[in-house]
């Protein structure tokens, strides 16, 4: 099992990665100890995010579906737990609530994916119908103002957006601040984990089969739309999780979170960080929330041109991302010098051996 | 016994019949090869048998099963596999993980690894194990995609143009891994231009032309038909 954290199709390994991999984490589960707590929440919030990235890496990276519907299922999970948290009473049914949520997205993930990898939808048209869906559920959602418009006792509130629903519970115990934090850093180290050794196992083989060449992994014997469909809808099924903790964060949702501006982030943090890796897309994606998130703070004009304008220079300069970009010059260094660190060594044994002899 | 039998199929693309009423059957344990000039249709049979096309008129069996409208996946999953005639392979991927993408399904741990060794020395590919199919020569790659047929240890090998961009050494190799196979049960349908090639390796031919079947038979009835050797081979060659 660990040597799947390990295989080929992430950049990341050995002792030294893992080294650096354990000293974040112990940075990041000290960091609630310095910091204060608003920084602690403004970090939490960030997190949030990261699943949808992730989950984009694994369908666009990985499989090679660019899709644009990652704040549909987040849209879908983010109503379906102020739903169900509203109508189901908060405490702990709220930590049901979440999990059913995401079960809800990812049906919706199978029902659209079925249909569209069965349809034979892919490439740009996979792209295409992600974002129709998209912006057919912001719309949807934006008029549904009028208070005929509700599930249960829950209002949808229109563009106004549902509110009310309890935080994430245990027992009295609202997860919000250093508790949320510390449950958003070990989720995403469970998923981060758990992707790794998705992909880099004989699943995660024909995953990236069948982006390389999805007739020749048919040929294999593959029935590369069922490994699409589990990819897509584990993906999605991330978006998800990202818009059910989104919710319980913030206690209320909007169909902004779902429209085109919205839709379009998920890209332009995976593409800037290097859709063909989990650890790049992991690390490109915090700063670049960070980031955004600093200058909002002064202009939020500013964040979204700045946003484009990375898009448009990673397409330009660097098409596989600039953070794995990076990623890989360090570990192309690193390889260059200690194969220089060894020639030497090589270079005495070969003169030993000739004096043997 | 007929391990393929493919009974009165066509396949029309528009207004072009690219093969017309084609009865053809290939033997269980025999090497077969369709031969014919560019255009005579025997790629489109190919991806017939194979499923990458449905075909417009006919039926298909394989084993004595009807395979018609069966998947490709389906197809390979019952014993099929096949070389196509471009190199199709997983080139952003490293020659080592192509061959175990293929043996995946088959074998497990110590034994994968022994058996990708084995075929990786085979097909003289073990220095290249570490490089990107991308960046293997057009001829080893398409060893590499015959590495990854025979992977599957099919109980049929489908092979278009084999020895494309090889050279007469390299061809000849491939005609004897061929035959080794043969050797050992596995049936083989070849696509081929190659008369050497045909010579060494085929035990009866089949003549494709204009989408129809021409002739058929070995290779020296072949060779001894005028007609065939006016549509195709020259009057030079068949003497």
């Amino acid at each position: 099992m660990l040597k799947l954290l390990d295989g080929p199709q992430t950049l990341g390994r050995g002792r030294i990665f893992w080294s650096c991999f354990l000293a974040v984490l112990a940075g990041a589960l000290i960091y609630p100890l310095f910091a204060d707590s608003y920084d602690v929440g403004n970090f939490a919030y960030f997190l949030i995010w990261i699943f949808m990235a992730l989950g984009l890496c694994l369908m666009w990276g990985y499989g090679g579906m660019l899709s644009f519907g990652q704040t549909f299922f987040f849209g879908i999970a983010g109503y379906g737990y102020g739903v169900l948290a509203i109508n189901m009473g908060g405490g702990t049914a709220t930590i049901a609530a979440l999990v059913l949520s995401v079960v809800i997205a990812m049906i919706a993930a199978g029902i659209l994916g079925y249909f569209m990898i069965w349809g034979g939808i892919s490439g740009i048209f996979f792209g295409i119908v992600t974002l129709s869906a998209t912006l057919v559920l912001a719309f949807f959602l934006g008029q549904t103002a009028g208070p005929e418009w509700h599930i249960g006792s829950a209002r949808l509130n229109g563009f106004n957006g549902m509110k009310g629903m309890d935080p994430l519970t245990v027992g009295s115990f609202d997860i919000e601040g250093s508790a949320l934090y510390y449950v958003m850093i070990a989720l995403i180290v469970i998923v981060y984990i758990a992707l790794r050794m998705l992909v880099n196992s004989s699943v995660g083989n024909v995953i990236v089969a069948t982006r390389e060449n999805p007739q020749r992994a048919e040929m294999l014997g593959y029935d590369v739309r069922k490994y699409q469909l589990l990819t897509f809808v584990i993906g999605s099924g991330l978006a998800g999780l990202s818009g059910a903790l989104y919710t319980s964060w913030g206690q209320f949702i909007t169909p902004s979170s779902i429209g085109l501006p919205a839709a379009a982030m998920p890209i332009v943090w995976v593409a800037f960080s290097g859709r063909n890796d989990l650890t790049a897309t992991l690390v490109g994606s915090f700063l670049l929330l960070f980031g955004f998130q600093t200058i909002t703070v002064y202009s939020q004009q500013a964040a979204l041109v700045l946003m484009g304008v990375l898009l448009l220079a990673t397409v330009m300069l660097a098409p596989q991302g600039f953070v794995l970009g990076i990623g890989k010059l360090v570990v192309d260094w690193w390889s260059r010098r200690r194969r220089r660190n060894e020639s030497p060594a090589l270079a005495d044994a070969g003169r030993l051996q000739s004096d043997e002899t | 016994m007929a391990l393929v039998d493919v009974k009165g199929v066509s396949k029309r693309f528009g207004g072009l019949t690219a093969v017309s009423d084609v009865d053809l059957t290939v033997n269980a344990g025999e090497v077969h090869c369709l031969i014919g000039p560019n255009g005579a249709g025997k790629s489109t049979l190919f991806k017939l048998i194979v499923g990458l096309y449905p075909p417009t008129a006919g039926s298909i069996f394989f084993d004595s099963v009807d395979i018609t409208t069966e998947r490709p996946y389906a197809r390979v999953q019952r014993g099929m596999s096949i070389k196509m005639q471009a190199p199709s392979v997983f080139k952003e991927l490293p020659v080592r993980q192509n061959i175990q993408i293929a043996l995946q399904e088959r074998l497990a741990g110590a034994e994968r690894n022994a058996e990708e060794d084995r075929l990786l020395s085979l097909l003289n590919l073990a220095d290249d194990c570490g490089k990107l199919a991308g960046a293997l020569s057009h001829g080893q790659q398409q060893w590499l995609e015959i590495g990854m047929a025979l992977a599957l240890r099919p109980q049929l090998l489908l092979l278009d143009e084999p020895t494309a961009g090889m050279s007469p050494e390299e061809t000849y190799k491939t005609g004897e891994l061929i035959k080794s196979f043969n050797a050992e049960g596995m049936t083989v349908l070849v696509v081929e231009h190659d008369m050497a090639f045909v010579r060494q390796v085929a035990q009866r031919v089949t003549v494709l032309h204009l989408g129809k079947i021409f002739a058929r038979g070995s290779l020296e009835a072949i060779l001894e038909d005028e007609q065939v050797a006016e549509i195709y081979l020259g009057k030079t060659h068949a003497h």
